[in-house]
């Protein structure tokens, strides 16, 4: 199980119609590969964030398949397009089944 | 004592499960950890790679923590990027999918690499064309376990 995974998201507060800007991500979780051992060389059990989708207003941003390469507490930075004041909406799918949620609202002139 | 047909037949068999075992064994080892070439394949659908334009791939010479490499990928008209490590336990990384309302089609992410190796991105563009860039990197201390 991962414990106090935190989503932090930096996106500004207002843009204008059209401009494309400049999101950063990061989630707090341990990210276990699957391939570490433990001090009785026991393999610890695979526990990773799988999936990470944006969408703004409905659409789609961006859409990552992340595998046990992504490092701990995994950061995302790409760009986005803003058409209109709206709301971007962050999720994160663990391997466990949770599914971890932000939501950030842009202000467009 | 006497060996009749039947207890041959049963030891045959047996013999026979026996011996395929570890090719069972090996086919789920396969399924568990592709290589580099099926994963393209799978990611291309089997269509042909070039080397170079429209694909950028930013990341250090040297990475002294292979825990946490920075890495940037970049194709302009992309609608998708993947990432791989071949010289990782597990050659996959990340695919990461643009959407209509993605900016510039850029995407920066911090890896695990296990060793020294030629990180490769390779990016379906808008025209269903497969291009593919690599970047080597060197690492001191691996990111995979230990």
């Amino acid at each position: 199980m991962a414990e106090n995974v935190k989503p932090r998201v930096r996106v500004p507060k207002t843009a204008s119609a059209g401009e494309v800007i400049t999101i950063k991500t990061l989630i707090s979780h341990q990210m276990e590969s699957g391939q570490r051992k433990d001090k009785e060389g026991n393999v610890i059990p695979r526990s990773i964030i799988n999936h990470f989708s944006v969408t703004f207003n409905g659409a789609p941003v961006i859409d990552v398949d992340m595998e046990p390469a992504i490092s701990t507490n995994p950061y995302f930075e790409f760009e986005a397009t803003v058409p209109e004041s709206g709301e971007f909406v962050f999720t994160w799918q663990d391997d466990d089944g949770s599914v971890y949620e932000d939501k950030q609202s842009i202000e467009v002139s | 004592m006497m060996i009749d047909r039947r207890d041959v037949l049963v030891s045959g068999a047996s013999a026979a499960a026996l011996g395929m075992l570890p090719w069972a064994a090996l086919a789920q080892d396969a399924e568990a950890e592709k290589t580099m070439d099926e994963l393209i394949a799978e990611f291309t659908g089997g269509a042909e790679v070039t080397d170079g334009e429209g694909i950028a791939i930013d990341a250090p010479e040297i990475a002294e923590n292979g825990n946490t490499v920075p890495v940037s990928v970049e194709a302009e008209g992309a609608s998708e990027i993947l990432v791989l490590a071949p010289g990782n336990p597990v050659a996959a990384v990340a695919t990461f999918k643009f959407g209509e309302l993605a900016g510039k089609h850029i995407a920066s992410t911090r890896i695990r690499l296990a060793q020294t190796q030629d990180v490769t991105a390779i990016a379906k563009l808008a025209d269903g064309k497969f291009v593919r860039t690599a970047s080597n990197v060197k690492v001191t201390i691996g990111g995979c376990g230990g």
